[in-house]
């Protein structure tokens, strides 16, 4: 660690492992009450605890971002972060409205809850991903503001390095695109218009400029080849990424009640969007292959591996499996959607988040890498987690397939709730995986056990 | 990448690149604005749809089903309920309003919402405004 600043970091790499926890824990709830309808009725709603389980996601991804950026932007920058105490404020700040949140889904009716935070003053409520009352909205912004603030004022000042000018680019544009969830017409079709500027936009645009970036600069550290190549790629990369990301957005703008041409330009625009992920996998291991230095942190150096490989597939394949107009008229908001939608998120964004954390947390703790033993554990769960993750995916891409064969595309289609019966044994076998997920992440956090006590303390680095 | 191919040429297609798309994505963002008076049935929003699509956010709907395929994948997409309901809104007031507080043992259960008549007249006639904007022919078939 060069500078006693990034030590910020580790609050919210612990947050955000937290709450990691806490999502998988509720998906698993989710999983079971998919094959056993009434399981926690009336207490637990399928859509509390849905909720609970994708607003956890987001709110850890952001966690990690955070520490991300408090962590490489002063080692970047070879500054000091320019207010250590507004960091650990934001944090609790973001933390308690968080936890408030959750507790609000849950231990009270949503009705409710949008009556006692005055929803009817500013309606934003509601709506997929969006569902926190809007005074959590409003904190939100407040944080990111903050947030920016300090990493802005830690950049403009320090050394400007691509990494951290296009991590900054991400990071502003992921808070002027939240702004979006503050506009919410009664007229339906634009409600979903600008609804998918905050969450294509995200996850398909300027989320992946922070990914590259993060990437970027693991690569940087653990392979030790020449910066100037690394940051062209990021170049390519991102430049691919908004050429083909910000018209792809036409892909969510077939059957809303949107002109026909977006069909045309969702497709062609959205098919090219696998290109960035794969330049994402050629470029991590061409760097790891052409590395001037072993780094001691070899799960680090396997997770930056996954994170490239499991974004391709998740983001890349999936998504493109259903991306084109006339597949997705019989595809569209089916299991096929939930299959892409569960890699894609874990393959690009929680393992980005894992990879910093592996790369980033035993140097905070003031040794290169964690002890043999401790990282063969991290391995492990890196494998339990991710191989997991493979058969979520396959096996609601099974039950997806079945699903839209038996419900939209038969002569004879029959009812939702009936397909939902026969493909059950689809939804059992995900359950499963989904309990080897959960195991895979018990055994990444004994690892955290396992690494004992620090080396050295943490100061002395 | 090779040297010709040089890191100021690949910073100059990320800026010029991005540049346009953001322009390009505005220009027709700006052009489906202009259509979308035909296609979405704007003429049917109501103060009563208004309504009730408050009524539908603040319970949180989109929890369990989609909406014009958007949502959750948990319960019947309900974009063309209106219609699959025999064009009844009285059809979805009486189903919205006959759920059991308890669920239905051992099946998937939609939650007893305990709405007003104003607020169940609302969601239906909403549910009745979505079923009519004009979406490409989706869903294939009425099963949704
Ligand atoms: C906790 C999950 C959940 C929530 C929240 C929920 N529903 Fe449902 N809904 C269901 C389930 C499950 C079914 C299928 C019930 C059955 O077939 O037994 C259903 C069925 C329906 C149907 C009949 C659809 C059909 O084709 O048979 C309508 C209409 C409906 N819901 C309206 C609503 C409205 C309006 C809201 C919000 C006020 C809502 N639901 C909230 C779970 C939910
Ligand atoms: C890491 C990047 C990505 C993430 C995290 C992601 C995540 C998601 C999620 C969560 C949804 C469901 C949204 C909803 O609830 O309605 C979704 C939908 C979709 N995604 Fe992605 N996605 C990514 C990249 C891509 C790419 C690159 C493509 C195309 C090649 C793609 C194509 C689609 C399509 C077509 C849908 C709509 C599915 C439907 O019609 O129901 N996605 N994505
Ligand atoms: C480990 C076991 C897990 C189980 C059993 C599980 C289960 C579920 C279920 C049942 C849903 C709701 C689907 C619906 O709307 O009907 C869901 C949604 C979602 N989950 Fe998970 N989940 C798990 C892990 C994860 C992980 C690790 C991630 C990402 C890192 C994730 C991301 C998501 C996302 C993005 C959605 C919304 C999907 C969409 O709108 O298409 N889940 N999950
Ligand atoms: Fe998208």
């Amino acid at each position: 660690m060069k500078y006693q600043s990034q030590k910020v970091a580790r609050l919210y790499f612990m947050a955000a492992i937290g709450l990691f926890t806490g999502q998988i824990l509720f998906g698993l709830i989710l999983g079971l009450q998919y094959v056993i309808g009434d399981f926690l009725f009336p207490a637990v709603p399928f859509n509390v605890a849905r909720m609970v389980h994708t607003n956890l996601l987001i709110v850890w991804l952001l966690f990690g971002f955070m520490g991300a950026a408090y962590y490489l932007v002063p080692e970047e920058a070879e500054r000091e972060l320019f207010s250590p105490k507004l960091a650990v404020a934001l944090f609790w700040i973001f933390l308690v409205a968080g936890a408030l949140t959750i507790l609000g889904y849950l231990l009270v009716p949503y009705s409710g809850l949008a009556r006692l935070t005055g929803n009817d003053l500013l309606p934003t409520m509601g709506r997929e991903f969006l569902e926190q009352p809007t005074i959590t909205k409003l904190g939100i912004v407040v944080v990111a503001l903050g947030f920016l603030y300090n990493i802005g004022m830690t950049i403009l000042s320090g050394r400007k390095t691509v990494i951290n000018m296009v991590l900054l680019t991400g990071l502003v544009g992921l808070a002027v695109l939240f702004l979006f969830a503050f506009y919410n017409p009664d007229n339906l079709v634009k409600d979903k218009y600008y609804w998918w500027w905050v969450v294509h936009l995200w996850v398909e645009g300027v989320w992946e400029l922070i990914l590259g970036s993060i990437l970027a600069f693991v690569l940087v550290k653990v392979t030790g080849v020449d910066r100037e190549v690394i940051e062209k790629w990021l170049y390519v990369i991102i430049a691919m990424t908004l050429i083909t990301g910000i018209i792809g957005t036409g892909h969510h703008y077939y059957w809303i009640g949107t002109p026909g041409y977006w069909q045309w330009l969702g497709s062609v625009f959205s098919a090219l969007e696998p290109i960035p992920f794969f330049m994402m996998t050629v470029f991590a291991f061409n760097m790891i292959n052409k590395r001037r230095l072993n780094h001691p942190n070899k799960a680090a150096v396997l997770w930056a591996e996954g994170t490239a490989v499991m974004a391709f597939l998740g983001a890349g394949v999936w998504g493109f499996m259903h991306t084109l107009a006339p597949v997705n008229y019989y595809t569209h908001g089916t299991q096929i959607t939930a299959a892409h939608g569960h890699m894609a998120f874990y393959g690009a964004y929680a393992m980005i988040v894992l990879t910093i954390i592996s790369y980033a947390w035993p140097i905070l703790r003031g040794e290169k890498a964690a002890n043999q033993r401790a990282q063969v554990l991290e391995m492990w769960s890196f494998w339990l987690m991710t191989v997991s993750m493979v058969f979520i995916t396959l096996f609601l891409t099974g039950a997806g397939v079945l699903q839209t064969w038996l419900q939209r595309y038969t002569d004879d289609p029959l009812p939702f709730m009936v397909v939902q019966e026969k493909i059950a044994p689809f939804y059992w076998m995900r359950e499963a995986a989904g309990v080897v997920f959960l195991i895979g992440l018990l055994v990444y956090l004994y690892a955290f056990v396992a690494r004992g006590k620090p080396a050295e303390d943490a100061t002395a680095a | 990448m090779s040297e010709v191919f040089t890191k100021s040429m690949a910073r100059n297609i990320y800026y010029g690149g991005s540049l346009f798309f953001v322009f390009l994505f505005l220009a027709l963002t700006f052009d489906t604005m202009k259509t979308l008076p035909q296609q979405d049935n704007r003429a049917a929003i109501t103060p009563q749809v208004a309504l009730g699509k408050r009524v539908w956010e603040e319970n949180n709907c989109i929890g369990c089903h989609t909406l014009l395929g958007e949502g959750a994948y948990f319960a019947p997409e309900l974009g063309n309920v209106y219609k699959r309901f025999g064009n009844s809104t009285e059809a979805i007031k009486a189903f919205i309003r006959s759920r059991p507080a308890n669920g239905i043992p051992g099946r998937r259960s939609m939650p007893q919402f305990n709405l007003s008549e104003e607020e169940l007249e609302g969601v239906a006639q909403f549910l009745k405004y979505t079923s009519e904007i004009k979406t490409q022919n989706w869903p294939p078939n009425i099963q949704g």
